[in-house]
C-alpha cells in the first residue's frame, strides 16, 4: 500500500483531533447529549448576558407601572409583545425576571459546587495523606453528616446564621451564607472520593521514593495524587451542580434562601405560587419550566459524561 | 453408530457498531455417547462460544446464524427458549470455570441441589434431599449430610468445584459441557477434579465436551481432541494421534511449545506472530501468515477438514494432489 | 451477633450524643436565650435572676449534662415564637408527618421495587425505556416543583383534589388520623405522591441497575445452565441477590422521607413537624429547631440500625466471624 509521506507526517489540526476522539464521537452520536448541551448552553448564555439580553430591567422600580400588572403571555388575549411571557402583580416582565433569576440560580449553584469541591478535595487529601487520627476524625464527621439529608444540613446552617444576626446583616450576607451552607452540605462526597484515591497513591512506590528524597508533601500531593482524582471528581461535580441548583431553588422557595432583593428562580416560583388560584399561572409556570429544563439538561449531560468516561462500559 | 451430539457448519456472528464479526466460522464435529472430546485452542479461538451455543446460552449480541446442532439426531438450535430450557440440565449439563462465582452465595448448597433435582425429577423434598446427599458423597465431599446446610463460601475451591459437578450431574444428563473446569484451581486440585470428572462420566456413561487451553489435561482425559484456531477447527482426531503425530502445522507448533521434563532447551519454541483478532482473519487459511509450510493456495482458498492419516486436518498439505504428487 | 448488635448500639449512641451536642450548642450559644424568653423591659437584675434560675451560670459540662437529661425525657423547653412547651407542639404535629411519611414510604417502596424489578428483567421493552426516561425526570425535578405541578393540574385546573390541609381528621387520644375518611385520603394523595416520587425513582434506578448486574453473574448463568425455570432464576435467585445490597440504600432513602417532608409540607400547607420546622427557622425559634433536629436524628439512627440488622440477617456471609469468599461476581 503506497503511503503519502507528507500526509502521514503532517499532524491534523487540534480541532480535527479533538473531533476524532472517542468522547467527541459518542457525543455526536447521542442526540440526548447534544440536545441537553444546547439547552444548557442557551440557558447559561441567557443568564450570563441577562443585563444585555433582557428586554426590561425587573429591578428598576421606577420603570414598573401597575397598569402593566397581571398581563398574560403575548399569545393570550390581553398580552402584548412588550412582555412576551406576561407580567407579575407588580408589572415586572416575567421573561426578564427569569433571565436574571437564572443568573442567581446558576451563580449560587456554581459557587457552592466549587466551594464543596474545594473543601471536600482538601479534606480528602489531608485525610488520605495523613491517615491515622486525622483521617479517622475527618471521616467520622463525614459519616455523621452523611446520615442526614443535605437539605436539612443546609437548612440548619442557614437557620443558625439567621438567628445570630439582625435582619439587615442577614440580607447583606445571605448570599454567602447560602453558598456556604449548600457547599458545607456537600463536601463529604468529594472528600470520600479523594481520600480513597489518596490512600491508593500514597502507597505506591514512586510516592514513597519522593518522600524519601525529601520532596515536600504538598508538592507530591499536587503533582501526583491530584491528577489521578480529576476525572471522578469532575463526574461528582456535575452531579453535584444539578443538586446544588435544586437545593438553592428549594431553600429560596421555602423562604430561607436568597434575599428577596435578588430573586432566583426558586423565589419567583414561590411568589407565583400564591397566584395560581387566581388564574395567573404564568407567573409560576415559566420560571418552573426554566428551572426544570436547566436541571434536567445538566443531569442528562452529566449522565452522558459519566457513561462516556466510564472505562468499564467501553 | 449415531453420534450423541453433532455440530454441522456452525456459524456464530457478533454484530458490532463497526460491522459484523465472525466468532465461529463453519465448525463441525461430533461427540459420541460416553466419549470425551477435548476442544483446545488459544483464548479467543472460539471454544467457549461454541460451548455456549451448544447449551443454548449464547449471550446477545452473539448470534447463531448458520448451521445446525443436533442432539441424538434431533435439531436443538432452533428450539424455542422454553423447550431448550427443558433440555438443559436434563440432557445437557454444564460446568464453568470459576467455582466461586458459579454458586449463589446466599443459598445453602443443599437447597441449590434440591432445587435442581426437583426441577427435572418428580421427587419430593425429602427424596430430593436424600439424592442430593448421595451426589455429594459421590463427588467426594466428606461429611456430606452436615455439609448439606453449608454455604458456598464455607468450602475451599476444590470442594466447590465438586459441588458444581454434583449440580451438573444431578439430573443425569447424557452430555456435559465443561468450559475450563480446572483453570481456576491449583495444580494438585486440578488433577483431583479431572480424575473425578473422568470417573463419574465413565460410571454414568456421560459424554463430555472438555474445553480448555491446557493440552496436558486433554492428553490425560480425552478420547478425541479438536484443535480450534481463529474460529475454525484446524485438526480433529484421536488424542494419541494428534499429540504424537500432529498433521496441521498449527498443532505441530502447539505440541512443540509444550516443554517436557528432561528436555534440554534454551528457549521454548514459539510460533511467530499471533492469532488474528476477530474481523482481521486473513483470506484463505487463517493460519497462513504464520505457517512455516505455507503455499500459494493457502493464501487464496480456505481448506476443509481433509483426512490426514488417523486424524483430519484443515490444511492443503493433505490435499490428495499434494499427498500423492 | 450480640457483638455486632452491641457495636452498632454504641455507634448509634455516639451519633445521638453528637447531635445532642450540636443542639445544645444551638440552644446555648446562638442568640441569647434570655432575650428570647423575656420582654424588652426586663431589668438587668431580672435577667440575672432568670439566668441563675435557669442554671445558665453553671459550667458548660453541667449544662450539657442537664440538657441531655432533659432531652432524654422529652423536655425541650418553651418555643420562643409560640410560648408553649415544645413537646406539646411536637405531639400535635407528629401524627400528620408520620402518616404522610408512612404512606409515602409505602408507595415509594412497593412501586419502586416492582418497577425496578420489571425494568431490570425486561430492559429493552418499550415500557422500560419510557420508565427509565421518566425516572431521570423524577430524580432531576425538585420536590416542590412536582408539588406545585400537581396542585396546578389537580387542584386548580381539574378541581379534583384539595390543595392544602389534611381534610377531615379523627382524634384518638393524642393521635389524629386522616386515614379514616375519604376526605382525609383525598388530601393525602398529592402530598404523599410528591414526597414519594424522589425516593421511588431512586429505588427504581438502583434496583434496575443492581438487577442487570446480577443477571450477568456466573451463578445466574449456571442456574440457567442447570435448566431452572425462568421464574426460579429471576425471582428465586436474581431477585434475592439484587435486594440484599439494595437494602441499605433503600432503607436510608425511605428514612430520609421524614426529612424531605419539610418541603412537601410547606407546599401543601400540611400541618406537620416539617412545616413547624420551617416556621421555626424563619423565626429563629431555637428550642423548636433543636427539638426537631434531635427527633429526626433519633429516627434516622433507628432506621439505620434496623437496616443494618436486616442486612446482617439476610446475607449469610456476614454472619461468619472470618468472612469467607468475596462477593459472588
Amino acid at each position: 500500500m503506497a503511503v503519502d509521506v507528507k500526509q502521514a507526517v503532517a499532524r491534523p489540526g487540534l480541532v480535527r483531533r479533538l473531533w476524532d476522539t472517542d468522547l467527541a464521537y459518542s457525543f455526536r452520536n447521542s442526540p440526548v447529549a447534544v440536545v441537553s448541551a444546547i439547552v444548557t448552553l442557551v440557558l447559561i448564555l441567557g443568564a450570563l448576558f441577562a443585563p444585555w439580553v433582557a428586554p426590561h430591567d425587573p429591578f428598576d422600580l421606577s420603570s414598573l407601572s401597575l397598569t402593566d400588572a397581571g398581563d398574560p403571555p403575548q399569545w393570550i388575549d390581553g398580552g402584548s409583545p412588550d412582555f412576551p411571557l406576561g407580567t407579575d402583580e407588580q408589572g415586572r416582565d416575567i421573561l426578564s425576571a427569569i433571565l436574571f433569576g437564572s443568573r442567581i440560580s446558576l451563580g449560587v449553584g456554581l459557587f457552592s459546587t466549587l466551594f464543596a469541591l474545594a473543601l471536600g478535595v482538601t479534606a480528602g487529601l489531608i485525610a488520605g495523606w495523613r491517615g491515622g487520627v486525622t483521617d479517622a476524625f475527618i471521616m467520622r464527621i463525614a459519616d455523621v453528616q452523611l446520615s442526614f439529608p443535605s437539605i436539612l444540613v443546609a437548612l440548619l446552617i442557614d437557620g443558625i446564621v439567621r438567628s445570630s444576626l439582625s435582619h439587615d446583616q442577614q440580607d447583606k450576607i445571605a448570599m454567602f451564607v447560602l453558598i456556604g451552607s449548600i457547599g458545607l452540605s456537600g463536601w463529604v462526597q468529594f472528600a470520600r472520593l479523594v481520600r480513597g484515591s489518596t490512600l491508593v497513591e500514597r502507597n505506591k512506590e514512586y510516592v514513597q521514593a519522593a518522600r524519601v528524597i525529601g520532596v515536600h508533601p504538598i508538592r507530591i500531593v499536587v503533582t501526583h495524587v491530584l491528577p489521578n482524582v480529576l476525572t471522578p471528581v469532575l463526574v461528582v461535580a456535575t452531579i453535584y451542580f444539578a443538586f446544588a441548583i435544586i437545593t438553592e431553588a428549594t431553600l429560596s422557595f421555602l423562604g430561607v434562601g436568597v434575599p428577596p432583593t435578588e430573586p432566583s428562580l426558586g423565589t419567583l416560583i414561590q411568589v407565583g405560587n400564591g397566584y395560581l388560584f387566581s388564574g395567573e399561572w404564568w407567573i409560576t409556570v415559566f420560571p418552573a419550566v426554566t428551572l426544570a429544563a436547566l436541571v434536567l439538561s445538566v443531569n442528562l449531560l452529566g449522565d452522558w459524561v459519566r457513561d462516556a468516561l466510564n472505562p468499564r462500559l467501553q | 453408530m449415531k453420534p450423541l451430539l453433532e455440530l454441522r457448519h456452525i456459524r456464530i456472528e457478533l454484530p458490532t457498531r463497526r460491522g459484523t464479526l465472525l466468532a465461529v466460522d463453519d465448525v463441525s464435529f461430533t461427540i459420541g455417547e460416553g466419549e470425551v472430546l477435548g476442544v483446545v485452542g488459544e483464548s479467543g479461538a472460539g471454544k467457549s462460544i461454541t460451548a455456549a451455543a451448544i447449551i443454548g446460552l449464547l449471550e446477545p449480541p452473539l448470534r447463531l446464524t448458520g448451521g445446525e446442532i443436533l442432539l441424538e439426531g434431533a435439531r436443538i438450535d432452533n428450539l424455542p427458549p422454553e423447550a431448550f430450557r427443558r433440555i438443559r440440565g436434563k440432557q445437557i449439563g454444564a460446568i464453568f470455570q470459576d467455582p466461586l462465582t458459579s454458586l449463589n452465595p446466599l443459598y445453602t448448597i443443599g437447597r441449590q441441589l434440591v432445587e435442581t433435582i426437583r426441577t427435572h425429577l418428580p421427587l419430593t423434598d425429602k427424596q430430593a434431599a436424600a439424592r442430593a446427599i448421595e451426589l455429594l458423597q459421590e463427588v467426594g465431599i466428606p461429611g456430606a449430610s452436615e455439609r448439606f446446610n453449608a454455604y458456598p463460601h464455607q468450602f475451599s475451591g476444590g470442594m466447590r468445584q465438586r459441588v458444581v459437578i454434583a449440580l451438573a450431574l444431578a439430573a443425569n444428563p447424557r452430555l456435559i459441557v465443561a468450559d475450563e473446569p480446572t483453570t481456576a484451581l491449583d495444580v494438585s486440585t486440578q488433577a483431583q477434579i479431572i480424575g473425578l470428572l473422568k470417573r463419574l462420566c465413565r460410571e454414568h456413561g456421560t459424554a463430555v465436551m472438555l474445553v480448555t487451553h491446557d493440552m496436558g489435561v486433554i492428553a490425560e482425559t480425552a478420547d478425541r481432541v479438536a484443535v480450534m484456531y481463529a474460529g475454525r477447527v484446524a485438526e480433529i482426531g484421536p488424542v494419541r494421534q494428534v499429540v504424537k503425530q500432529p498433521q496441521h502445522p498449527y498443532t505441530v507448533g502447539l505440541m512443540g511449545s509444550i516443554p517436557s521434563i528432561g528436555e534440554d532447551l534454551e528457549r521454548l519454541p514459539q510460533i511467530d506472530g499471533a492469532m488474528p483478532r476477530l474481523g482481521s482473519t486473513p483470506r484463505g487459511c487463517a493460519f497462513n501468515p504464520r505457517c512455516p509450510k505455507v503455499m500459494e493456495r493457502c493464501r487464496v482458498d480456505r481448506p476443509d477438514l481433509l483426512p490426514a492419516g488417523a486424524t483430519e486436518a484443515a490444511c492443503w498439505l493433505h490435499a490428495p494432489e499434494v499427498v500423492h504428487g | 451477633m450480640i457483638v455486632f448488635l452491641l457495636r452498632r448500639l454504641l455507634q448509634s449512641l455516639a451519633v445521638m450524643l453528637a447531635v445532642a451536642l450540636i443542639a445544645f450548642t444551638l440552644f446555648r450559644f446562638v442568640g441569647d436565650p434570655i432575650n428570647g424568653m423575656v420582654g424588652q423591659d426586663a431589668t438587668q437584675a431580672e435577667r440575672e435572676a432568670l439566668r441563675q434560675s435557669l442554671g445558665l451560670n453553671d459550667s458548660v459540662i453541667v449544662q450539657f449534662a442537664r440538657f441531655v437529661g432533659r432531652t432524654a425525657h422529652g423536655e425541650f423547653g418553651l418555643s420562643y415564637q409560640l410560648a408553649r412547651p415544645v413537646n406539646q407542639i411536637i405531639l400535635e404535629k407528629m401524627p400528620a408527618t408520620l402518616e404522610l411519611s408512612l404512606v409515602a414510604g409505602c408507595i415509594a417502596l412497593v412501586v419502586g421495587l416492582a418497577l425496578g424489578v420489571f425494568t431490570g428483567l425486561r430492559p429493552r421493552a418499550v415500557a422500560s425505556r419510557i420508565l427509565l426516561a421518566a425516572s431521570l425526570v423524577g430524580v432531576s425535578l425538585p420536590t416542590f416543583l412536582i408539588g406545585i405541578l400537581l396542585i396546578l393540574v389537580f387542584a386548580v385546573w381539574l378541581r379534583w383534589l384539595p390543595s392544602y390541609g389534611r381534610g377531615t381528621t379523627e382524634q384518638f387520644g393524642w393521635w389524629t388520623t386522616g386515614l379514616l375518611s375519604i376526605d382525609g385520603w383525598r388530601s393525602l394523595i398529592m402530598p404523599a405522591f410528591t414526597l414519594a416520587l424522589y425516593p421511588m425513582t431512586l429505588i427504581i434506578r438502583l434496583v434496575r441497575a443492581e438487577m442487570l448486574e446480577v443477571l450477568r453473574t456466573d451463578y445466574i448463568k449456571f442456574a440457567r445452565a442447570r435448566g431452572l425455570t425462568n421464574r426460579a432464576v429471576n425471582f428465586g435467585h436474581a431477585l434475592k441477590n439484587t435486594l440484599v445490597p439494595v437494602i441499605t440504600i433503600t432503607g436510608v432513602q425511605v428514612g430520609s422521607i421524614i426529612a424531605f417532608a419539610v418541603i412537601t409540607e410547606t407546599v401543601f400547607q400540611w400541618p406537620g413537624m416539617g412545616l413547624m420546622f420551617i416556621q421555626a427557622v424563619s423565626y429563629a425559634d431555637i428550642p423548636v429547631m433543636s427539638a426537631y433536629l434531635v427527633l429526626v436524628a433519633l429516627f434516622f439512627v433507628i432506621i439505620s440500625l434496623v437496616v443494618d440488622l436486616l442486612y446482617y440477617l439476610v446475607d449469610p456471609r456476614l454472619r461468619m466471624q472470618r468472612g469467607g469468599g468475596g462477593h459472588g461476581r
